[in-house]
């Protein structure tokens, strides 16, 4: 079956005072009907960018596809028209961003904002927008939304604020909902809820979520396939299981083995928690031909400095950009 | 779930009546409203309560106030100065409301897309928004009202046209802030036209610098008018406060009461409305509410 989006080859490119940056530079992927994926990688490594890139949101005048395709149910969404990319946005492709309490409009309910994007795509009318967005309301878990629809957005807090975007997000039954750092702004609790939310919503609406983070237990939590991103690159693809089992790049390693593990008995040795030495590279330095990595690995040679390493297909279904892939 | 669904919902304050206690707080914009309120019912009611007529001539030429029945005195034709003033209100304040709703028209327009679009639109709009900035105010409504007639919606025009730079200004700067909300992008995300970002995404959460301006704008459109009616680019068949002044200008030394009073008249309300949108500010003005 065709896999609901595929990208080809995309090549975003920035620019910059410096001169043009590729973000993106020959990223590949597919997404399937109902399934999660997640995109991993510290700051500054572009998964926002692909998001923004998929939903045709790229900052204008800076930032721009330059080469690539971007496969929605059969159709390019780098050709389409922007008329086209606004039906399709909020309809077919949701996203919900990062930070909750400055995402809502203050100046309008939440039902209101639910309504707004029911109205516009769905043509519903004024009234079945609004009762259908009590029904949202309910279906993430906001009690009384009867009461809560005529609620402002600073009447709400940071979970309850989430919980709404998830429901615009969702209000038409998109195929896709990006979710990008979702629960970074909130609390370890509301985190939880949030992300058992959005599993019984996908489970229940068949969604396809990809879903955007630096946290590795959510993605252990949220995704069955993960994407880990450096420097605007692909560095490692595969299960979740399998990548957290058994890296098969050096920086995967390095992200796995910076998360602590609680212990029930304190007086247990614990493993020393590692870092990742050093920073990703500037901007200045994407795109260069050799394994941007190098800086910060402990296995670099020189083979890695002098040309970018392929991808190397492993039969457990992994894929991993290193020179080294095997070692590892 | 089902317990939460009992507890008490505590209702947070919202913005608007949050608004209304700051600039309750705000005692000269309390006295200024009070003195508003009262000026806008002598503007609508007074012509039925006080049936004079501001056109007739109805008793001796300079008679001072208070003499011969007369509680403001009659002016170089003889007629009923507390009339004049009376039916001078509503033209004053027509003109002054009308001109401030041109201004805010064509400077949210301007601000508006030069603020949203960016790049060449935004170049082309400031630049114009500039040239009609450097231009000496005064003299271009004088050429307006004097090529195209002294009628009240020319002159209406005349004052809109050379005062919208501001509003502008302050709307495209608000533009320029609120475009970069995650807000925005959210709405974007969700599929929002470009039109409905600009007026109903943005446009309402750029609204209280512009609500301030505006209530500022009635004020300067009432004096901008007092100095043309001064000048004598009036329409002669209405009454306002600045006519009144134009016209008994040459009486100044001898019966100064003519002058005085309507001056007083525009004094009183231009004050009441500058105190009103300064509480507006502080109310309107996220950062000031802390205070």
């Amino acid at each position: 079956m065709e896999p609901l989006l595929k990208v080809e080859n995309l090549r975003i490119e920035l620019s910059t005072r410096a001169g043009v940056a590729p973000v993106i530079d020959d990223l590949s992927f597919e997404l399937g009907h109902n399934e999660s994926i997640s995109f991993v990688g510290e700051s500054g490594c572009g998964k926002s960018m692909t998001a923004l890139a998929i939903m045709g949101l790229l900052p204008e005048g800076i930032g721009k596809v330059a080469s690539g395709k971007i496969i929605f149910d059969g159709e390019d969404l780098t050709k389409a028209s922007e008329a086209r990319l606004r039906d399709l946005r909020g309809n077919d492709i949701s996203m919900i961003f990062q930070e909750p309490m400055t995402s809502l409009n203050p100046v309008y309910t939440v039902g209101e904002q639910i309504a707004e994007v029911l109205r516009e795509h769905q043509n519903l009318s004024k009234v079945a927008a609004h009762n259908a967005a009590i029904e949202l309301l309910d279906a993430v878990r906001i009690p009384n939304p009867k009461g809560r629809v005529n609620d402002y957005p600073f009447q709400m807090s940071g979970g309850q604020r989430q919980r709404v975007m998830i429901a615009i997000a969702l209000a038409c039954k998109p195929k896709i909902l990006i979710a990008d750092e979702p629960t970074t702004a909130l609390d370890v609790t509301v985190q939880a809820q949030i992300f058992d939310l959005l599993r019984d919503l996908r489970d229940q609406t068949g969604t396809s979520i990809i879903m955007i983070t630096h946290d590795m237990g959510a993605v252990a939590e949220m995704a069955e396939r993960m994407i880990v991103m450096y420097a605007g690159r692909k560095a490692e693809e595969g299960k979740v299981q399998q990548i957290i089992e058994h890296a098969r790049h050096p920086y995967t390693k390095g992200l796995i083995s910076c998360v602590p593990h609680i212990m029930a008995d304190p007086a247990f040795e614990r493993e020393e928690l590692l870092e990742i030495p050093g920073i990703v590279p500037g901007l200045a330095e994407f795109g260069q031909d050799r394994c941007l990595f190098a800086a910060r690995c402990n296995m670099v040679t020189d083979k890695c400095l002098g040309a970018r390493p392929p991808e190397v297909s492993f039969d457990t279904g992994q894929n991993a950009a290193c020179w080294r892939a095997e070692e590892v | 779930m089902s317990d939460l669904t009992t507890e008490p919902i505590i209702k947070a304050q919202s913005p608007l009546s949050e608004a209304w206690s700051m600039f309750r707080r705000n005692h000269a914009a309390m006295a200024g409203l009070v003195v508003l309120i009262f000026i806008v019912l002598g503007a609508i009611f007074g012509p039925y309560l006080y049936p004079g007529q501001p056109f007739e001539m109805v008793w001796a030429p300079f008679s001072p106030p208070g003499v011969d029945g007369f509680i403001l005195g009659t002016d170089y034709l003889g007629r009923d100065l507390l009339a004049q003033i009376i039916h001078g209100a509503r033209v004053t304040l027509i003109i002054g409301l009308s001109a401030a709703i041109v201004t805010v028209v064509i400077g949210v327009t301007i601000g508006a897309l030069a603020g949203f679009y960016r790049g060449i639109v935004e170049e082309a709009l400031m630049r114009f928004t500039e040239f009609f900035q450097v231009l000496p105010t005064l003299l271009f409504s004088m050429v307006i009202v004097a090529l195209f007639g002294a009628s009240l919606p020319m002159i209406t025009l005349a004052i809109g046209v050379v005062s919208w730079t501001a509003v502008a200004r302050i709307t495209r700067s608000e533009f320029l802030r609120i475009r970069e909300l995650e807000y925005v992008m959210a709405s974007r995300a969700s599929g929002v036209s470009n039109a409905k970002l600009m007026f109903k995404v943005i446009l309402p959460n750029a609204l209280p610098p512009i609500i301030v301006q505006s209530a500022l704008m009635v004020g300067s459109a009432i004096l901008f008018e007092a100095g043309l009616s001064f000048l004598g680019l009036t329409d002669p068949n209405v009454i306002s406060w600045g006519q009144i002044i134009g016209s008994n200008r040459q009486y100044i030394l001898e019966s100064s009461f003519m002058v005085t009073i309507p001056g007083l008249a525009i004094f009183i309300t231009v004050l009441a409305i500058s105190l009103v949108g300064d509480g507006l500010n502080d109310a309107l003005n996220p950062k000031l509410r802390q205070r």
